[in-house]
């Protein structure tokens, strides 16, 4: 999971403090592994260093956790271009994926396109997959089926979400 | 009216069911020898496009063109022709004829063309030793396995030599092997005969088996490829 | 729960399914009950007839005058009574003169005052008739004054036309005359009803009949209550599914069928209750029945509210043999074991074992050996054995068929796989045709009776005949006749029988001048004086002429009388000449006792009204003179209970049309059941013609098959029939009509069954998993 495209992502919505977005962070995404602020700091330093966000100002008192960060355009360049991306299909990639569709919803992308593309990806793997099986042996065809069914599992979810989108729309306040 | 080099393709197709409306503006197309999935939740109509694309239902509008011919300007009895010289079928379940034997029913299309009964049931038998079924070829639909059913409907649904197949669920009544197996049977044998295939499918490790893939939602088709 | 609360609360369930269950369901038990209702109301019918000729016939015999064996002298009590019977335009009416002796003189049934000299009363149809348009050669014949209206009581049926008139010129029926002449002395009426028993053949056949109309009655009833047999049984299932054992699921079943027969009787009896209002329009002896007579007897009634629950219940026991309900569905035993083949050949055996006399000779028109019961249970036992032999021909007939076009293969396919549905429904058809072709050739048989004088295109030829209690000759009477308007020739003359003097027997003789005398028979000459004899007498004979008293006259047959005269057959004389005819100057027949003129005549065939105004003639001069009508060709029907069978082809072709109903029903059934196949056959671009005719075929092979057998076994019914009454057969191919309305409802099996077939080949079939 990217943590600079999830902040950059949060920093769509608007400017923020450091703290604000590891609390935004922790709320959405970060369930059982809440970010430490030193991960915060140390991401929002490579994304001034790469030009994505800018300080667009810093609270009197000083101390790291005064900055207010913004995205700026090429940031919001890159969490289109990591959005669009189809994730290569592998076992528990769930979080990412969940990550994704929040911060299209957030954002006010078309996330049923990312599911879609996603879904594609997953199928592109099954189809070489199935051609892999129906040419090779039996330990080929065992194998193979493994990865097909677990592939076939993400699907699964996939599709389930696609139905949820708009439950999770509203859950997400987006 | 076709898009470029497919040999079947429907453009803004509706059709309407009463107060439901299956299909609202459809796009789709297959070329010669490709095998397309039809993919989507239940009730977003792609038995309805399937239907529409084989010429079983009329649409409300929009058009189907079948290799330079527009198949919704034809007669019922013109399509019914159509269907039986260039389509296959293949459904879920409960399509094979109850009374006739294996053989007899995958000689039943050829009949119904006008080919002699003989001749017919040698093309027949020769279409069942390609798809493993030629032990049954005298026993009846009901007293062999879900899984043999299905392999003698696909013999069926090749013996005509169709230039496209239906398949709407082909699995839909199998266990994983089974439907493994009739799909693994189907798709070379169409490969083979270079027929394309739309197949209708919930089940995504059927449609692995396609070269491409069309969702419909809400009586909308995406073609997958476009997605990416 | 004890056993007969488990009995009612299973059966209560039955009832509830029977009722509840939307739409469907009560379209299904409607159905039920309206198929039960119309075989009820038409057994309710047919055991009303015995009923309804008895309270006639109980009527009409309290209408005879009773007379009292010896002589009765007049008295305040008596009353002269002299039948006037007459015919009008082909309708008979019956009449009486009377004339009361005393103030206490008996009145005929339904009659309240006795009509005065020139008055009469009348049936409401025949005052009807008399106020009609055409009726004025009546009013001549009858001119008395109407003065009141006989009721129902004295009159047979509602049509009944009939009069009693009042008259002051009777006389008194002497020592010496014949019964049927003069007026006769009574002091009561209503003679006890002497016993009309039924003559032996007329038994045989009633039942036969009856059971030949039974038997498709019993089939519509059992037809009726399999209605929406598929639906019951996957409800069972479902039933099965929380926990019903079998035995339980088979108490709803018979729950089901018991509401249903139940409500099947009520409808039955609400449709005898409106069909006897149609009873004045069915005729016995060419008069229509009241209603109120149609009443069944009570045994009759009871064992109709008995045994069609009873029944109804046994049918979907036995609709549920072969099929197990298991809490998944229904299992159909399809590897049934093969049709065997004997008892299905036992029961025509037996049944027409029944019905062939033991000695192979017929019993003849009065013979007895065969009784009613024994015939009906030989129709029975042959009709159904016909029923049963039918799947077993199907089977083995269908299991021997290859090739074919698609849509043929289809059809003996789906027959050789289960051939049981088709041929049971089509049996249905096959006993109610076999049963109206045997009653058809019956009929046609029974159509023997010839007219005396065929037309022969000069004009209608009639008799009239008038008793001569002390002789006379026919000259007077020939002479009126030959005066009435209408009538182109008339010739009179007189005859007698006379009793052979050594052997017993009697001969006709009939004397007329040589001019009569050609009219009736070949003669080359004839001069006054001159005899000639017929095939039953000969010169020599000695004959005993009428007379009175003691003493006997004698004469014989002159040993110059011409022998082997014929009839001519081109005139008046038809079936004339047996014994001897003589002229008046060989025997003189002034003073000769109880003999009779004879006057036929030849009437004017432009002329419509002529025979009506013979009549009114002879009703002018004796009210006693019998006018026949040699050229009316009388109906067996009127005469005795032939009316009875000839109804019964008709009520043949109602069961028919009422199976054809319950055929429709399950085709469409069946199809429904195939729906998905028949959805993707017409996918692959199957015609729906090709399916429509794969549905004809497979009504047709059974019914085909089914009617070469219903025409076997109804021409060997008939011509079993026919041979216990002695009658030739007459029409072979009495068959014809029945087999078409066969054809007929395969016809209409299949057009009703093919809205259905677009439907289903639509693919619409294909949406609904």
């Amino acid at each position: 999971m990217s943590i600079g495209h999830t902040l950059l992502g949060l920093l769509e919505a608007g400017p923020r403090h450091g703290y604000d977005l590891k609390r935004a962070f922790d709320e959405r995404f970060g369930q059982d592994r809440p970010l430490h602020y030193g991960q915060v700091y140390s991401t929002m330093s490579r994304l001034l260093k790469n030009g994505l966000v800018e300080v667009e100002g810093i609270e009197q008192g000083g101390g790291p956790d005064r900055k207010r960060y913004a995205i700026t355009d090429a940031g919001v360049t890159d969490v289109e271009h990591w959005l669009a991306q189809p994730e290569k299909p592998e076992p528990y990639l769930q979080s990412t994926l969940y990550t994704k569709i929040v911060l299209a919803l957030l954002t006010g992308r078309d996330a049923a396109r990312l599911l879609d593309a996603q879904r594609a990806e997953h199928l592109r793997l099954m189809r070489a997959l199935t051609e892999r099986k129906r040419a090779g042996d039996l330990a080929d065809q065992l194998i193979c089926d493994h990865a097909l069914f677990h592939l076939e599992a993400d699907l699964r979810w996939l599709e389930l979400t696609a139905a949820r989108l708009g439950q999770l729309a509203k859950s997400v306040g987006a | 009216m076709t898009p470029a080099g497919s040999l079947l393709a429907g453009t803004g197709l509706r059709k309407a069911y009463g107060p439901t409306t299956a299909l609202d503006g459809a796009e789709f197309s297959v070329h010669p020898g490709e095998i397309v999935a039809l993919m989507g939740p239940s009730g977003s109509g792609k038995s309805t496009l399937l239907h529409c694309l084989a010429g079983i239902v009329r649409p409300d509008a929009g058009f189907v063109g079948y290799d330079g011919q527009d198949l919704t300007g034809m007669s019922d009895a013109e399509r019914s022709a159509l269907r039986r010289t260039d389509f296959g079928f293949v459904f879920q379940f409960g399509q094979l004829v109850p009374e006739l034997t294996c053989v007899e029913n995958v000689a039943l299309p050829l009949r119904l063309s006008g080919v002699r009964r003989r001749a017919a049931e040698d093309r027949a038998l020769e279409w069942l030793e390609r798809l493993k079924v030629e032990d049954v070829r005298t026993r009846r639909p009901g007293e062999i396995s879900g899984g043999q059913q299905q392999r003698v409907a696909v013999a069926r649904a090749l013996v005509t030599r169709p230039r496209v197949i239906f398949a709407d669920e082909p699995t839909g009544a199998l266990d994983s092997l089974n439907g493994e197996l009739v799909m693994d049977l189907l798709s070379d044998a169409a490969r083979k005969a270079h027929a394309a295939v739309v197949l209708v499918t919930h089940d995504v490790r059927v449609a692995a088996y396609s070269d491409r893939e069309v969702v419909v939602r809400d009586g909308r088709a995406t073609d997958m490829a476009g997605a990416i | 729960m004890t056993g007969p609360r488990v009995w009612a609360r299973d059966l209560a369930m039955g009832a509830r399914f029977a009722v509840t269950g939307g739409r469907e369901g009560w379209l299904r038990t409607a159905l039920t009950a309206v198929g039960v209702g119309i075989g009820v109301a038409l057994l309710l019918v047919m055991t009303s007839v015995p009923e309804a000729l008895e309270a006639r016939e109980k009527r009409a015999s309290a209408r005879e005058p009773l007379s009292a064996g010896t002589p009765m002298a007049a008295g305040p009590t008596t009353l002269l009574f002299q039948p006037a019977d007459t015919v009008y335009r082909g309708r008979d009416i019956g009449g009486a003169l009377l004339r009361p002796e005393g103030p206490r003189a008996p009145k005929p049934p339904g009659v309240a005052e006795l009509p005065g000299p020139g008055e009469m009363v009348v049936s409401p149809a025949l005052a009807r008739l008399l106020r009609s348009a055409d009726a004025e050669l009546l009013k001549e014949r009858l001119p008395y004054r109407i003065t009141g209206t006989i009721g129902d009581q004295g009159l047979v049926g509602p049509d009944e036309l009939a009069y009693y008139a009042g008259s002051d010129r009777l006389v008194v029926r002497g020592p010496g005359t014949s019964p049927p002449y003069g007026a006769a002395r009574i002091d009561a009426f209503d003679r006890p009803a002497w016993p009309h028993p039924m003559r032996p053949e007329l038994k045989v056949l009633v039942g036969m009949a009856c059971a030949v109309l039974l038997m498709p009655v019993a089939v519509l009833i059992g037809t009726a209550v399999r209605f929406g047999g598929e639906r019951r049984d996957r409800r069972l299932a479902a039933l099965r599914l929380v926990g019903a054992d079998s035995r339980m699921t088979r108490r709803v079943a018979a729950g089901e069928a018991l509401s249903g027969s139940l409500l099947g009787l009520v409808v039955g009896a609400g449709f005898f209750l409106v069909a006897r209002r149609f009873a004045p329009s069915v005729s016995f002896y060419s008069v229509g029945v009241f209603p109120s007579d149609v009443v069944p007897c009570v045994l009759a009634a009871v064992s109709i509210a008995v045994a069609v629950p009873v029944g109804a219940v046994l049918v979907s026991w036995f609709a549920l043999r072969g099929v197990a309900i298991e809490p998944l569905g229904v299992v159909r035993e399809t590897a049934r074991g093969p049709r065997r083949l004997w008892w299905r050949i036992l029961l025509p055996v037996v049944g027409l074992a029944l019905l062939i006399p033991p000695d192979g000779k017929a019993p003849g028109l009065y013979g007895g050996w065969i009784t009613g019961y024994q015939a009906a249970a030989g129709a029975v036992l042959l009709m159904a054995g016909v029923a049963a032999l039918l799947p077993w021909l199907v089977g083995a007939f269908v299991a021997r068929l290859r090739g074919g076009p698609p849509s043929w293969q289809l059809a003996v396919r789906r027959l050789q796989l289960d051939s049981g549905p088709a041929s049971r429904a089509v049996s249905g058809i096959l006993v109610a045709v076999a049963g109206a072709i045997s009653l058809q050739m019956l009929l046609a048989g029974t159509w023997l009776f010839l007219p005396v004088f065929k037309d022969d295109g000069h004009g209608p030829v009639v008799t009239a005949g008038r008793y001569l209690p002390s002789g006379g000759d026919a000259r007077d009477l020939t002479e009126t006749f030959r005066a009435t308007k209408g009538v182109r020739q008339a010739v009179g003359h007189i005859t007698f029988e006379a009793s052979r003097n050594n052997s017993g027997g009697v001969v006709s003789v009939a004397v007329a001048d040589c001019a009569t005398l050609r009219e009736l028979a070949e003669l080359d000459s004839c001069t006054d004086g001159d005899v000639f004899t017929g095939p039953y007498a000969r010169p020599g004979m000695e004959l005993s002429l009428p007379s009175r008293g003691r003493e006997k006259r004698r004469w014989t047959v002159p040993a110059s009388a011409v022998t082997g005269t014929r009839p001519r057959e081109d005139s008046l004389g038809r079936g004339g000449v047996s014994g001897v005819l003589a002229t008046p100057g060989a025997l003189d027949t002034r003073g000769l006792p109880d003999v009779s003129a004879v006057v036929r005549m030849r009437l004017d065939p432009s002329s419509p009204w002529a025979l009506e105004y013979v009549r009114n003639t002879a009703a002018r001069v004796d009210p006693a003179i019998d006018v026949f009508d040699t050229g009316f060709r009388p109906k067996e029907e009127d005469t005795d209970y032939w009316v009875l069978l000839r109804s019964l082809p008709a009520g043949a072709a109602l069961t028919l049309a009422l199976i054809a109903v319950s055929l429709m029903l399950a085709t469409h059934e069946q199809l429904r059941e195939r729906k998905r196949a028949l959805a993707t056959l017409s996918a692959f671009g199957t015609r729906t013609s090709t399916v429509a005719l794969s549905v004809i075929w497979q009504t047709a092979i059974p019914v085909v098959l089914g009617m070469a057998l219903a025409v076997a076994s109804g021409v060997a019914l008939g011509w079993t029939m026919l041979t216990l009454v002695s009658r030739p057969v007459k029409d072979w191919f009495a068959f014809l009509p029945v087999v078409g309305w066969g054809l007929g409802v395969i016809a209409l099996i299949t057009a009703a069954a093919l809205p259905t077939l677009w439907r289903l080949t639509r693919p619409d079939g294909l949406r609904a998993d």
